[in-house]
């Protein structure tokens, strides 16, 4: 591993409108009490997408940011770069939608993606805002997902990827499934700070890109993931 | 007196008696039952109490409540004004104030900003202040750039004349389809949202550290309007370049840019500086924000933040010295998502005694784990309350963890 672990937060001037800052915060902060040395580059999206990165993160935001963001990352190409030399990446929301084939715009008329994850997004009936739940696909070894979503979006999963979990609370991709993965991408509807509801989802991105990590003191995390659980899966 | 026909009269005068019983009760301000009532009632009401008024609109994310208290007490100076002092800022409130002072030659109306545009379809009120976008309650309310868009449809082929801040670039495009615009250099502290150009997404160029400064955009035309009313440190700038000193009771570098705005609005309506700073000068607190509470020798002061540009006005008002409590809730007004918790910059609260509570009070507490902030979590703001020795305490809520606590003090205001 290089000295330090690089996080790379991309268009937080189009993409972070719902405290998509706290993934960022989540993971530096869990790295550095692992004692990882960490360095987060914030790229704006005037300016390229480094490749050099171990953990690359997109956020939410609205349609017209959206439309911008992937045009942008098209163009760029320093995302897929990073991604064929190995870094992991955390899509959330309409980040999430951006690395599939199309999604929908302002209008709900189809707008290419930048094709990093076999997914294609349309604008569903009605907007999806509240708790989720759901359970990961036990292959990643995660306890449940617990977050808040907010979108309109509806996401079609294909073969070339598997669904991250399945809900029990919440809309998600809108088939009963919620994100999905593929290789070292995540992808996800839980926006804002999902990895502060999700720590071990913030670890195993830490794993894919540092090793193995020793354990450390997670309360204030298991209270809060306690307390939300509690609230949406009530007998 | 009044030349309203006799239903809206009767109308208006059940919303009233309404808003009394709701007060009467303990239940409210009363200020949003009144109006529900009377618009029952005759559902053109609004329209026939706006008509003759010499009216002002106030919208913003942020200082709403305590900008057209501002201006409600500048235009005092010229006659009586009514106005819905207590935040009722959608069209039942709108009812309940115009209702509760038909006689008043004018009107100040804080309206929720997805409202703007109907309100002013309804009302035609004369002036329209503008004064801030950002992020807010986002689970709800509408995106802001979809917002300003609604603004420029709302305000285009009107004859209306908009006092707006140009320090903010969304303002500034949501405003600048207006026949007339008073632009005022109120400054824009948070800029998370104002990275790129409304206008065409290009990126926003602007001086970074300084408050009021030049932006403009890389890629198309759009840039920083050359601002008639300059806010500069504790001074107001008129258009004819006298300098006025605020001297305001009301705390903060946002309350001196509300200040700016108001004096702006003041002249929109002809009254003068001089005559309009001294109204000013006397608001001490705004519908509980700002006052001082006091229990068993801990002195409160109450400050509400909603979302995190108005977490970063109200850290500027608060000092470093003295204990802070925070209570944060996810009610309905408040947002059912905590997620923006994450944009509000908590590092500056490090070495202070802070004390955590309100019902989300452990989303709250993670956040301040993360951010290096060390705090005490109690279970309600009573606890906090004797936790702490007797002293001068800061207390920041969100919405209605903040009405909770001014509940508790009888609705100080």
């Amino acid at each position: 591993m290089q000295s330090s672990l690089r996080i790379v937060w991309i268009y937080p001037d189009l993409l972070s409108t719902y405290g998509d800052q706290g993934n960022v915060l989540v993971l530096e902060q869990r790295a550095r009490r692992r004692g990882i040395p960490v360095e987060v580059v914030h790229v704006r999206s005037s300016d390229p997408v480094p490749e050099q990165g171990d953990i690359y993160l997109i956020g939410g935001g609205e349609d017209r940011p959206q439309i911008l963001g992937a045009e942008r990352l098209r163009r760029d190409g320093g995302l897929h770069r990073a991604i064929q030399r190995g870094a992991s990446l955390l899509a959330v929301c309409a980040g999430y939608q951006i690395m599939g084939s199309v999604f929908g715009g302002e209008e709900g008329q189809p707008v290419p993606g930048i094709g990093l994850l076999d997914i294609s997004s349309g604008r569903g009936e009605r907007r999806s805002v509240g708790e989720l739940a759901a359970e990961v696909d036990p292959s990643l070894g995660l306890p449940t997902l617990t977050g808040f979503e907010n979108h309109m979006g509806v996401t079609r999963l294909g073969p070339g990827v598997t669904p991250l979990s399945r809900t029990l609370v919440g809309t998600g991709n809108g088939d009963g499934t919620e994100g999905c993965f593929a290789g070292k991408i995540i992808g996800t509807y839980l926006h804002g700070p999902a990895l502060a509801r999700n720590p071990a989802l913030a670890d195993l991105l830490l794993r894919w890109a540092a090793g193995p990590l020793p354990a450390m003191d997670d309360s204030w995390y298991e209270r809060l993931r306690n307390e939300r659980l509690g609230a949406v899966l009530k007998p | 007196m009044s030349q309203l026909p006799l239903r809206a009269q009767l109308a208006s005068a059940l919303g009233r008696t309404a808003a009394t019983l709701s007060r009467a009760t303990g239940r409210g301000d009363g200020s949003v039952i009144g109006g529900r009532v009377g618009l029952l009632l005759e559902p053109d009401l609004l329209r026939k109490l706006a008509h003759e008024k010499k009216l002002a609109l106030v919208s913003a994310t942020n200082g709403k409540t305590t900008t057209t208290r501002l201006i409600a007490s500048a235009l005092q100076e010229l006659g009586e004004v009514a106005t819905n002092a207590f935040g009722a800022n959608m069209p039942a409130g709108h009812v309940s104030a115009l209702s509760s002072n038909k006689a008043a030659p004018y009107g100040v109306l804080e309206v929720d900003e997805k409202y703007l545009p109907e309100v002013l379809d309804t009302t035609e009120a004369g002036v329209v202040v503008l004064m801030n976008l950002s992020r807010d309650q986002m689970d709800r309310a509408a995106e802001i750039w979809l917002l300003a868009q609604k603004w420029r449809r709302a305000l285009a082929g009107r004859p209306a004349h908009v006092i707006a801040n140009c320090d903010d670039p969304l303002v500034t495009w949501g405003a600048s389809t207006a026949a007339r615009v008073t632009w005022v250099a109120g400054g824009q502290r948070w800029h998370e949202d104002s990275w790129c150009c409304p206008e065409c997404g290009g990126p926003l160029d602007r001086a970074e550290g300084i408050v009021n400064a030049d932006w403009a955009c890389r890629e198309c035309t759009f840039s920083r309007p050359e601002p008639n009313w300059i806010l500069d440190g504790e001074d107001a700038i008129d258009p004819y370049g006298h300098r006025w000193r605020l001297d305001l009771q009301l705390p903060g570098t946002a309350n001196r840019s509300n200040a700016v705005v108001a004096l702006a609005t003041a002249a929109a309506f002809g009254l003068e500086p001089q005559r309009a700073l001294p109204r000013l000068r006397e608001v001490k607190s705004v519908a509980g924000r700002y006052t001082t509470v006091e229990r068993d020798g801990r002195v409160m002061k109450l400050l509400l933040a909603k979302n995190p540009a108005g977490w970063l006005e109200a850290f500027d008002v608060t000092r470093p010295d003295r204990p802070i409590v925070l209570s944060v809730n996810a009610q309905g007004p408040d947002g059912r998502d905590t997620s923006w918790l994450w944009d509000v910059d908590y590092r500056i609260l490090a070495g202070r005694h802070v004390y955590v509570t309100g019902e989300r009070r452990l989303d709250l507490a993670l956040r301040l784990d993360v951010a290096g902030v060390g705090f005490i979590l109690v279970d309600d703001f009573s606890q906090a309350v004797s936790a702490l020795p007797p002293g001068d305490i800061d207390v920041i809520a969100n919405y209605t963890a903040f009405q909770s606590i001014r509940t508790e003090f009888g609705r100080a205001v």
